[in-house]
């Protein structure tokens, strides 16, 4: 497995000779096909956004409108004052579960990935493929259970129950150990004559060399941590438990349907992730490139 | 020194180095040191992973309605009764025919728009964007903008505008089983929330082809386009391909969000979580027969990965290079 970063923008691996004979016809309908389908693509986000400054009768209307007529700034304290869900709560549970899941996985996964990869112990293989077995049960099927243990643990409800659980993923551990076993060793052995522990070398060289990659993970783990539906579902009984996921999913079998609300909601859901995506894509698509192939 | 640093690079394991414990300490020593790295994950995994897992093994064979922690042994009986329950067997076509669909088109898509971004040279960052945006989409959100707007099965939503036009009538998208439009909404939705995601892993695949192999391919006058497609860029792109379909393949199998969201308490076209869910924490609260449901997915799908590790060749056992 190799751990250097494909450069995505590279120009294409493609002989001058292939690209002449194209010609300009050709790269006409390339740009048109990666048109079109960039247009469809961003169908959905234009249906939030157009939805959500909406009033009701436009969305609803005989005649299919485009842009609302007048933008409708007051939709946006909407959700927030809903009395049917706690918006602004769920947004807050999702927040702090997603941050609090990152922070540990990183933490968690990170050391062991490195116990795994770096310090002799005869026994390392063994614990190893004890890892490696995990990955092949979809922590999905196996929800029941870890929620039979859960409720039983009395954390139902809270964002222990949410977050805790979750902290242990193979794969991540997997991912460290992968990467960890292509950092260069020089940097480690330096630090360890100057008299540093494992544990010293840990967080002093390798840690701080390695940044780009904890980044690329934590993005990824943010990610699937707010997006997360399942869990939080199962664990969020109560409302004031409710993720932002699990408050969107509520709309849809809501008795009324109030149609601008539900798309400001959407959008505002989305908008966190969309600022992780702006000025985080670089290690995103590091972290997907390098790592997903693995999965 | 370097008697204590690490030894060989992928397998841990030197016995000499215990020989040195003695006279380093207990803090210095690899053991103690590797126990300290890899404990609290190992503890957390026992705890919230194999736990569980035994423990539900252990509910399965048991009465456990509305419990955890059960008295009446019954066998096999919950595993006779989710094999032979009509929905969860329906669950397992549905699954299966959701793969047929949604599989080979994600992976489709995905290599198309690689292909596509890949020849552009400008305004490449952009569109590599635009395609793998909905990644940060969730299914939630997602399943919401196709049942409220796109699919909405009334006059004003997107689709039947859309299909209005040409003067087709409305189509109750989600609200029919027959025909069965809802494949189209739950197809689509995934579709456009995967297809960015895998268009990355071919786009690094793509970069990894060596330029000469098409060099090479030019001279012996092989045309560009679909030849050299057909035999220099796929089979190059085997590996990648192959583990797309396997991730694809077992994202299909814990497909959840979308149907629950889109489908709601339809009674069709529920994938075997959605029918666990309802098992286990639905109005019976029945743990055992969720719990056998849970043990039958779970070796359903590790037959489905080492059957096709065999037949692809791609398995977990490279790790030990």
């Amino acid at each position: 497995m190799t751990t250097t970063a494909p450069d995505l923008d590279k120009t294409p691996a493609k002989p001058a000779k292939a690209r002449r004979v194209g010609g300009v016809m050709g790269n006409a309908g390339l740009y048109l096909a990666t048109g079109v389908a960039a247009v469809l693509f961003l169908i959905p986000f234009y249906l939030i956004v157009r939805n959500a400054f909406m009033t009701d009768p436009e969305i609803t209307g005989e005649e299919w409108k485009w842009f609302p007529s007048t933008i409708q700034w007051g939709n946006i304290t909407e959700p927030f004052d809903d009395v049917t869900v706690d918006f602004a709560r769920s947004m807050w549970n999702s927040l702090v579960v997603a941050v609090l899941h990152t922070v540990g996985i990183l933490l968690i996964c990170s050391l062991a990935g490195y116990g795994l990869a770096r310090i002799p112990y005869k026994h390392a293989n063994k614990v190893f493929y004890a890892v490696l077995a995990t990955l092949m049960v979809p922590t999905a099927v196996t929800f029941v259970p870890s929620f039979v243990l859960v409720s039983s643990l009395g954390w139902v409800d809270s964002y222990r129950g949410l977050i805790i659980p979750g902290l242990f993923s193979g794969f991540t551990c997997f991912l460290f150990r992968q990467y960890f076993l292509g950092f260069p060793k020089e940097l480690e052995e330096a630090a360890r004559v100057d008299g540093l522990s494992y544990w010293g070398a840990y967080w002093r060289v390798v840690v701080p060399n390695s940044l780009n990659f904890f980044a690329a993970i934590a993005t990824i783990t943010f990610i699937a941590g707010w997006n997360a539906f399942l869990w939080p579902l199962v664990i969020g009984q109560d409302p004031s438990a409710w993720t932002v996921q699990v408050a969107l999913s509520s709309y849809a079998t809501n008795q009324t349907v109030n149609y601008h609300l539900i798309f400001m909601a959407t959008a505002i859901s989305i908008l966190p992730l969309v600022f992780v995506f702006l000025f985080l894509q670089r290690w995103l698509v590091q972290g997907i490139a390098q790592t997903g192939i693995k999965g | 020194m370097s008697t204590t640093t690490t030894r060989g690079v992928a397998s841990p394991a030197p016995a000499k180095v215990s020989k040195d414990r003695p006279r380093r300490g207990l803090r210095a020593s690899s053991t103690f040191n590797f126990w300290l790295f890899t404990g609290p994950f190992l503890i957390g995994l026992i705890v919230f992973v194999f736990v569980p897992i035994g423990w539900s093994l252990y509910l399965s064979f048991f009465e456990a309605r509305f419990t955890v922690t059960p008295s009446e042994f019954v066998g096999l009986e919950n595993y006779r009764m989710i094999l032979s329950d009509t929905d969860f067997r329906n669950s397992l076509v549905t699954f299966t025919v959701f793969a047929a669909f949604i599989v080979p088109t994600t992976w489709a898509m995905s290599l198309g728009l690689a292909l596509l971004v890949n020849r552009l040279r400008f305004m490449r960052a952009f569109f590599r964007s635009v395609f793998f945006l909905p990644t940060a989409v969730s299914y939630a959100a997602a399943a919401l903008i196709w049942k409220m707007s796109i699919f909405n099965g009334v006059r004003f939503g997107l689709a039947n505008t859309v299909i209005g036009w040409f003067g087709v009538e409305n189509i109750a998208w989600l609200g029919n089983p027959d025909p069965p439009w809802y494949w189209l909404v739950i197809v689509t939705v995934r579709l456009w929330l995967q297809s960015g995601f895998y268009m990355i892993l071919f786009l690094a695949a793509l970069q990894n082809i060596p330029r000469e192999l098409y060099e090479a391919a030019a001279i012996d006058g092989a045309k560009p386009g679909w030849q050299t497609f057909r035999y220099i860029t796929l089979p190059q792109l085997r590996a990648t391909s192959t583990a797309v379909i396997l991730l694809l393949l077992i994202a299909a199998y814990q497909a959840f969000d979308e149907f629950f969201i889109l489908l709601g308490k339809a009674t069709w076209g529920m994938p075997p979580l959605v029918e666990l869910y309802k098992m286990a924490l639905g109005e019976n609260q029945n743990y055992g027969a969720g719990s056998a449901g849970a043990l039958v997915l779970t070796a359903l799908i590790c037959l489905v990965t080492l059957f096709q590790g065999k037949i692809m060749g791609f398995g977990r056992g490279e790790e030990s290079q």
